[in-house]
């Protein structure tokens, strides 16, 4: 907490960026010189922890088996892609991914649709059962995905959606939605009403005015309930291992665990299946990043 | 789509739940038909998987169902292939508060380590998440040389998907080639054994979820912190405040709404944490490290899965969790939070 009594400054997130630039050196754009690195050195290192383990497991994944398994401590040693070429040629591998992003995906976009307009109801319009369902939102949040499985697995069971990859979607969006929901209704709430009155003047209806005037405006906090939703989708276990039996069906997250065998773990393949599932998720990241800050405003947690 | 009926300006809500003439109704359904449109399909989807599921659920609580005594009749082969049913002289039954009694007196699992894991488990994880998330956002809240740079390595953790990071760390804490027992060789240490005392095996959980769960509450302050009005700090600097004074003046009441939610989900979601202490410790040793949910879940569903006692931990875990938001929000209300 040195640092943050040390060297207080302007928020600068809350001066435009071109204003920021301009802005004649005052008292806070100077920092000392020890103040400098103290506050760029803590950084660093935070960083590093920050993406150390990533770091560590993608080097791993390029050793062969035995220098894996090995106490020295070496960061590259006999680089090979072998384990690479294990996990894609040997195993189901393309298929589960195909699988994963088929769940993801679709999880993404209802996801999407459902907490957008959600959120506009709730944030705009003070219908009867609002506050309730603002409750209902959080309670889902108590209650253990490991204890929902069973009576789930009866409903999908009645539905004949087992062993079938809409069950998965259905699952994922109970658990992404009602977050989502919340977020983008505190996101909206912090989009001036004016605007949706003048859009109503000009003969844009509820709907109108929702698709044509708040959505648009509301970019940065669908972006973040895209990288939320697909998250979501893209490391759920529970439910993949309760309802897909095929092996041609399961998910990634799933099916990397089928491989491995449980009491001998497979270092090298499990590092480099990893890396390969990581990749996706670290695109969607990498669009949704920029939009990351401003679309989980303050707001969106305002019930 | 749009019809008739537009009228965005929040109207207040009929006071009656039930009205009592049909006009009433009719009235209530014109003005707000599109908001119930707007909501509907999430209530149907949560009603029917989250709902049902809990009620029938608090239902089985109170019953002995479990795999083995689920069927109402036992059907055998005879020898002709004509199939004979009797009644399950087993059957699942009511039993009342049976399985309270059980799980509470420590009679099936060990419900009170657990909850006290658990507990040990929550607090620190919210500390650290949330302290070290303020801290982080504070700093990346200036204007400064790579300013975004840190902020995208920063967040990174939170793009890798838990049982991914869940698998990183254990190989990390791997008792005989992990990086961390190699630092600890290099810089001289004896190397630990992570896994063989539940305390150093609830420490590799809560390293995990630590730098699994500050992306979210970094992200989530630093946003709070751009609804604070700049003026609020230039005035207070005309007057001469410290940056301390700054920080605990402005940021923090100015972070007061984001902290409230952030903290209560973040407790929430840590609580029933499932994969990380599934994945990482194991339990290990012996079901030591173990914490609610992973807990239940191994009494309940290793071996002959029991369906009645896995629904008596959950009704259990969400009255607790119910319990503290009540607290909670009467805390918060008491300071004069209206939420």
């Amino acid at each position: 907490m040195t640092q943050i009594a040390g060297t207080g400054t302007l928020p600068a997130a809350a001066v435009p960026r071109g204003a920021r630039h301009s802005r004649p050196r005052d008292s806070r754009s100077s920092r000392s010189p020890a103040k400098s690195i103290l506050l760029h050195g803590t950084l660093i290192i935070a960083s590093l922890i920050a993406i150390g383990p990533i770091v560590w497991v993608l080097l791993s994944s390029l050793k062969p088996g035995y220098a894996i398994q090995s106490s020295d401590l070496t960061l590259i040693k006999d680089p090979t892609l072998a384990n690479y070429r294990y996990v894609l040629g040997e195993t189901s591998f393309l298929r589960w991914f195909g699988n994963s992003v088929v769940v993801a995906a679709f999880t993404m976009a209802v996801g999407i649709f459902f907490s957008a307009t959600t959120g506009y109801a709730l944030s705009r319009f003070n219908f009867p059962g609002r506050r309730p369902l603002m409750m209902v939102f959080l309670v889902t949040q108590m209650f253990p995905v490991a204890i929902l499985i069973v009576p789930i697995y009866t409903i999908m069971a009645n539905l004949g959606l087992i062993n079938a990859l809409p069950s998965l979607i259905i699952a994922n969006l109970t658990i992404a939605v009602p977050f989502c929901a919340w977020m983008l209704k505190g996101y909206f709430d912090s989009i001036p009403t004016s605007l949706d009155e003048a859009a109503s003047i000009d003969g844009c209806g509820p709907f109108g005015t929702f698709w044509r005037v708040v959505l648009p405006l509301a970019r940065p906090a669908i972006a973040v309930t895209a990288f939320y939703s697909f998250l979501t989708a893209w490391g759920e276990v529970a439910y993949a291992s309760a309802f897909i039996q095929e092996d041609r069906k399961f998910t990634l997250a799933y099916g990397l665990q089928q491989f491995v065998p449980q009491f001998n773990p497979q270092w090298e393949y499990l590092t480099a299946a990893a890396v390969l599932v990581t990749i996706p998720a670290g695109i969607v990241f990498f669009f949704a990043q920029r939009h990351l800050v401003s679309g989980l405003t303050a707001g969106g947690t305002k019930g | 789509m749009t019809t008739v009926t537009a009228d965005p300006v929040p109207a207040p809500a009929p006071a009656g739940r039930r009205p009592k003439q049909p006009s009433r109704l009719r009235r209530s359904w014109d003005k707000h038909w599109y908001a119930w449109a707007m909501v509907i399909p999430v209530v149907v989807v949560l009603a029917v998987l989250i709902f049902y599921p809990l009620v029938r659920g608090i239902y089985l609580s109170f019953t002995n169902l479990t795999e083995a005594n689920q069927t109402a009749e036992i059907c055998t082969k005879s020898i002709t292939g004509s199939e004979v049913c009797k009644a399950n002289p087993n059957r699942w039954e009511f039993v009342g508060l049976d399985n309270y009694v059980r799980v509470l007196s420590g009679e099936v699992g060990e419900f009170w380590q657990w909850t006290a894991v658990t507990l040990i488990w929550t607090v620190a994880c919210v500390v650290f998440h949330y302290g070290l998330g303020l801290g982080l956002a504070v700093m990346l809240n200036r204007p400064m040389w790579g300013r975004t740079l840190y902020r995208i390595l920063l967040v990174l953790p939170w793009a890798v998907p838990a049982f991914v990071s869940a698998f990183a760390w254990k190989f990390i804490f791997n008792e005989r080639f992990g990086l961390a027992n190699s630092l600890l060789t290099a810089v001289g240490i004896d190397p630990v054994d992570w896994f063989g005392d539940w305390r150093t095996s609830l420490l590799t959980a809560i390293i995990t979820n630590i730098w699994l769960g500050v992306p979210f509450m970094m992200v989530a302050l630093l946003g709070g912190m751009q609804t604070i009005p700049a003026e609020l700090y230039e005035a207070a600097e005309i007057d001469g405040a410290t940056p301390w004074q700054r920080f605990k003046n402005i940021t923090l009441p100015g972070l007061r709404p984001v902290s409230m939610t952030v903290i209560l989900l973040g407790t929430i979601w840590t609580f029933n944490m499932f994969p990380i202490i599934f994945l990482v410790t194991e339990g290990q040793p012996a079901g030591e490290s173990e914490i609610l949910v992973t807990g239940a879940y191994r009494a309940a569903f290793e071996g002959i899965r029991n369906y009645s006692l896995s629904s008596t931990y959950g009704v259990l875990i969400l009255s607790i969790l119910l319990v503290f938001s009540v607290f909670y929000r009467r805390m918060l209300r008491k300071q004069g939070e209206v939420w």
